[in-house]
């Protein structure tokens, strides 16, 4: 116990921001980014230092806070981190914070968007120290809104208001047909209480975890992307402007991910154990299909969108393996997946907006003009093949070695995918940042403010510190995929 | 009970009531005595009645320990019928605020007296325990609200749905009066707490209860607009002045769900399984045909109307699932759903006084025009969507808590679906405000000091309700236990 409340800072400072900003007048843009950039850098910096103060040697969840909510029902309001959720609340802090510095230019009603933004990271926040079923769903579905209003005011004018759209939808069904799955499990398990510790405590009959598993496990696992859920995924990601997209694709799909393991999984332990074959095979063409579709793209963005999808296949097979090196690679892969893609999408935007297309054969020799975004995608795609000395080693390793121990032919099939992405990383690269640039580009593309260098150098720093001193991450996971595995029977 | 057991305390129970009245005749009065100039106070004042009114109602009408019948059996005063009262005061007072300066009833004081009779037939609702007394309670509500919805002579849409309402209203209510004399005739009894043991005892075939119960139904049905009694609800809403589609769209709707649960759980007991059946089938009915039809609204008023249907449907599921967590439910998504809509109305008046115009399509660039409006009316929206951290969320939550409690799964997946086509029409609506421009961007909109008020009021309920439902679902759980 901490006297220092420091979760609920961290998860109430960006909604707190987001309210004071929709106070200023709308037309003194700068004190609105002022505020924004104060608000995400002090919940960046409490974020790193939640994630440094916490105490490895002790396990289990740590800065705890309870506090009754609806004393009628047993809801509260409970936050504490572990292993698993611990780098996502630092992945959150790191993207909320670059995506400011990204958004700086921003012009149309920054208020608004500052505004909304900031509540979205409230729900991320709140959902990923969650300890308590209905608050876990409260900022769930906080999570979901703003998204329609980032994206249909903000995006992409050709496909904004359909994607949109189709991705709200997508997500509020996902999230409602959760919910019942959750109030189901609420009274199974008659403890009245929604409190998730207890809740997996409850020895819940088999027969009961079987028929709920899919409601709740697919439920969340739409936000994740999982194959055949995942088609608002690229479209959103596309339409979405640039901060939203690394939010979405760097945090949201965590979430779902995320949602699905606590809920899914360590509420309805012997549903996952029957249901894993599924999400196995569901999760494999994510990994394939994702990959393939990705190298097919002429869309710069649509790429990135669909390597989102194949990433994330890689993080519920890592689910799926149910044993220590899967949950600890999935554990990892979400965080190192987030960082990249954030990056992927930071590197996107800022070609975009210098060449005002994003078709691929149009671009070429970006380098030449911007050197560190170049260098900043490159790495990115490294980490994107898992090549060791990056995250994504780190991460897609020990999901490979998982997966080797249940499922050899699922590995076999999945490394493929690994096969693929190298193969489209190296096409954009090429056709993208190497290679002559077309003529009318050429003296026009204009080079990078140090905003957008600090949030590049930022985003690559943690993937190189990550790729070549593991240790300052994945025995924190480790640990928090033994306590998952607890609930399984064993470690 | 006889007229014996008459206690002067007993007064103190109706308090609101004789208040109500009082404030009826002031406003009347005022009315006379003011110059037109300053008969545009008669909002501050009806409102500031009102408010007065729920302050004196908390201090000394609220419920003993006892929570018996009174007045020789004529009313109960339980704290379910407490609560109903104190959310018709709070409606009444914010449909004052809204009517302020608008066009044609705002410097009326007949418009004003007919409110506070209306919202003294709606306490009555609430309360009455007796078939006698609670088919005059529905009169004195509809007979004002009728009149309200027709008020603006000159305009023919608002004459059309005065008139409609009146017919509409007539037919249902003598359908229930039918059904209340077959009661009365099988049991020779017209006290509501009574009466089941008298049906019980003078051994009616389970038959003719059900077909009573219809009957009764039918009534409430058209007060709470639920299919197949809906078809008044859009010509009504679209064509009566905007601050009385709020009003009628929710206390009118709130007093009917407070009779269906009294009247259902305390009369026909014996036949629980057939009327819950019956609700529940017009419950998926209402929400599912609300929302469809909505999807294709083009006038704001018509599609909060259809959306209206729909929330009616999803407050049916938390009767259905008898229970005590279901009754508070409906209480708690009820004071959820008073609260937003008056705001979404609220936002409507204003627009409609600037603008001219209740069209979607002309809400376009209200979030350049107005920033606080268009915030105002994505919380509301958002809240009859049901996103937290707003109170249409946690309401939607405990009414599909109450119907997953008692086995009905099926009902709830059915709530929840229906849920999705709402966020879609909700959501269209938001575009509008927050993505297309219009030509007459730079026109600002001016919002009166009283309509701001009761606007802020809407929403700070709206959010505090959704943050903080704990109190809200303690007090909605006592008050239900008043009716077991």
């Amino acid at each position: 116990m901490q006297s220092f409340p420091i979760l609920s800072v961290i998860v109430f400072t960006p909604i707190v921001a987001g309210m004071l900003i929709l106070m200023l007048p709308g037309e003194r843009k700068t004190e609105i980014r002022m505020t924004a950039l104060a608000a995400a850098t002090f919940t960046f910096l409490l974020s790193v230092w939640a994630y440094f103060s916490y105490d490895k040697a002790l396990g289990g969840y740590q800065f705890v806070e309870k506090y009754t909510w609806i004393k009628a029902l047993g809801i509260s309001y409970h936050v504490g981190v572990d292993g698993m959720n611990l780098p996502l609340v630092l992945l959150t802090g790191v993207v909320m914070f670059t995506g400011v510095l990204i958004s700086w230019g921003l012009d149309d009603r920054p208020r608004e968007f500052f505004a909304l933004l900031f509540i979205l990271a409230t729900g991320v926040f709140g959902v990923f120290v969650a300890l308590d079923l209905f608050h876990l769903f409260f900022f769930y579905e906080i999570a979901v809104f703003p998204m329609y209003l980032l994206i249909a005011v903000w995006g992409w004018q050709v496909t904004r208001e359909y994607a949109a759209m189709k991705l709200t939808l997508y997500l509020f069904v996902g999230s409602v047909i959760a919910l019942v799955g959750a109030l189901a499990i609420y009274f199974a398990a008659g403890l009245n209480s929604f409190d998730l510790l207890e809740l997996e405590q409850a020895g819940l009959s088999t027969t009961f975890q079987r028929f709920w598993f899919p409601f709740v496990f697919f439920g969340f696992a739409v936000l994740g992307g999982i194959f055949p859920f995942h088609n608002w995924s690229p479209d959103g990601h596309v339409a979405a402007p640039t901060a939203v997209s690394m939010f979405h694709a760097g945090v949201l799909m965590k979430l779902g991910a995320f949602a699905s393991l606590r809920v899914g999984f360590m509420l309805l332990p012997e549903g996952a154990q029957y249901w894993a074959p599924v999400i196995l095979g569901l999760a494999t063409v994510n990994v394939v299909y994702g990959a393939s579709i990705a190298m097919v793209q002429t869309d710069f963005k649509y790429v990135i969108g669909f390597s989102s999808v194949s990433h994330m296949g890689l993080v519920m097979l890592g689910f799926a393996t149910l044993n220590k090196n899967g949950l600890t690679g999935a554990g990892l892969q979400m965080f190192s997946h987030g960082v990249m893609t954030a990056l992927f999408f930071a590197v996107v935007g800022m070609v975009y907006d210098r060449a005002h297309t994003r078709e691929i054969p149009k671009l070429g020799g970006m380098a030449k003009a911007l050197p560190l975004v170049a260098v900043a995608f490159i790495i990115g795609g490294l980490v994107s093949m898992g090549m060791p000395g990056f995250s994504g080693f780190i991460a897609e390793f020990p999901i490979f070695l998982g997966l080797w121990q249940t499922a050899p032919v699922v590995a076999i099939i999945a490394a493929l995918g690994i096969v693929i992405t190298a193969a489209y990383v190296m096409r954009v690269v090429r056709n993208v940042f190497f290679g002559d640039m077309p003529k009318e580009f050429v003296g026009h593309i204009g080079s990078i403010n140090s905003l957008d260098k600090v949030a590049l150098v930022l985003l690559s720093g943690i993937m190189i510190l990550i790729g070549v001193y593991p240790s300052v991450m994945a025995p924190l996971v480790e640990s928090g995929a033994e306590a998952v595995l607890r609930l399984f029977g064993g470690g | 009970m006889s007229i014996i057991d008459y206690d002067p305390s007993m007064l103190m129970a109706i308090l609101p009531e004789l208040l109500l009245l009082g404030l009826a005749m002031v406003v009347l009065a005022a009315d006379v005595i003011w110059r037109p100039s300053q008969r545009r106070f008669l909002a501050w004042l009806t409102a500031g009645g009102m408010t007065a009114i729920l302050v004196l109602a908390l201090i000394f009408s609220r419920p003993d320990a006892s929570q018996g019948l009174i007045l020789g059996g004529m009313l109960r005063h339980d704290w379910m019928a407490f609560a109903f009262k104190l959310l018709f005061l709070f409606a009444g007072a914010v449909t004052a605020l809204i009517s302020l300066d608008f066009p044609g009833v705002g410097e009326r004081g007949e418009y004003f007296a007919l409110l506070a009779v209306a919202t003294l037939g709606m306490s009555l609702m609430a309360s009455a325990a007796d078939l006698i007394m609670l088919y005059l309670a529905i009169e004195t509500t509809s007979i004002p609200l009728y009149i309200l919805a027709g008020f603006i002579k000159v305009d023919d849409k608002s004459t059309e749905s005065g008139i409609k309402y009146f017919l509409f209203g007539a037919m249902a209510s003598t359908v229930m009066l039918y059904g209340f004399s077959l009661i009365f005739g099988f049991a020779g009894e017209t006290n509501l707490y009574a009466l089941a043991g008298k049906l019980a005892a003078g051994q009616v075939s389970p038959w003719v209860i059900i077909g009573a119960a219809v009957l009764v139904l039918v009534g409430l049905a058209f007060k709470i607009s639920a299919v197949p009694f809906h078809f008044w609800a859009p010509d009504v809403y679209e064509g009566a002045p905007t601050p009385i589609t709020a009003f009628v769209s929710t206390a009118s709707k709130a007093a009917g769900f407070a009779v269906l649960l009294r009247v259902m759980l305390a009369v026909f007991p014996q036949v629980e399984a057939e009327w819950t059946a019956i609700v529940a089938a017009m419950a998926v009915a209402t929400m599912t045909l609300g929302n469809l039809i909505a999807l294709a609204q083009k006038n704001i008023k018509r599609l909060l109307a259809y959306s209206s249907i729909a929330h009616a449907g999803y407050a049916m599921i938390g009767l259905v699932a008898i229970s005590q967590l279901g009754s508070a439910s409906v209480l708690f998504y009820l004071i959820a759903y008073v609260v937003t809509n008056l705001a979404a109305f609220g936002v409507v008046v204003l627009f409609a006084r600037a603008a001219g115009s209740d069209e979607i399509a002309d809400y376009a660039g209200l979030s350049r025009r107005s920033p606080g409006l268009a915030l105002a009316l994505m919380v509301a929206i958002l809240s009859l969507a049901g996103m937290p951290p707003l109170a249409g969320f946690v309401a939607k939550v405990y009414v599909f808590a109450a119907a997953v409690q008692t086995g009905l799964v099926w009902l709830a997946f059915v709530g929840v679906l229906n849920s999705i086509i709402g966020l879609y029409y909700y959501l269209v609506v938001l575009k509008v405000v927050y993505l297309y421009r219009s030509e007459d961007e730079d026109k600002p909109i001016a919002v009166p000091r009283g309509a701001a008020l009761g606007l802020a009021v809407c929403l700070a309920a709206i959010l505090i309700i959704g943050v903080l439902s704990g109190p809200w679902l303690d007090w909605s759980l006592g008050a239900s236990a008043a009716l077991f």
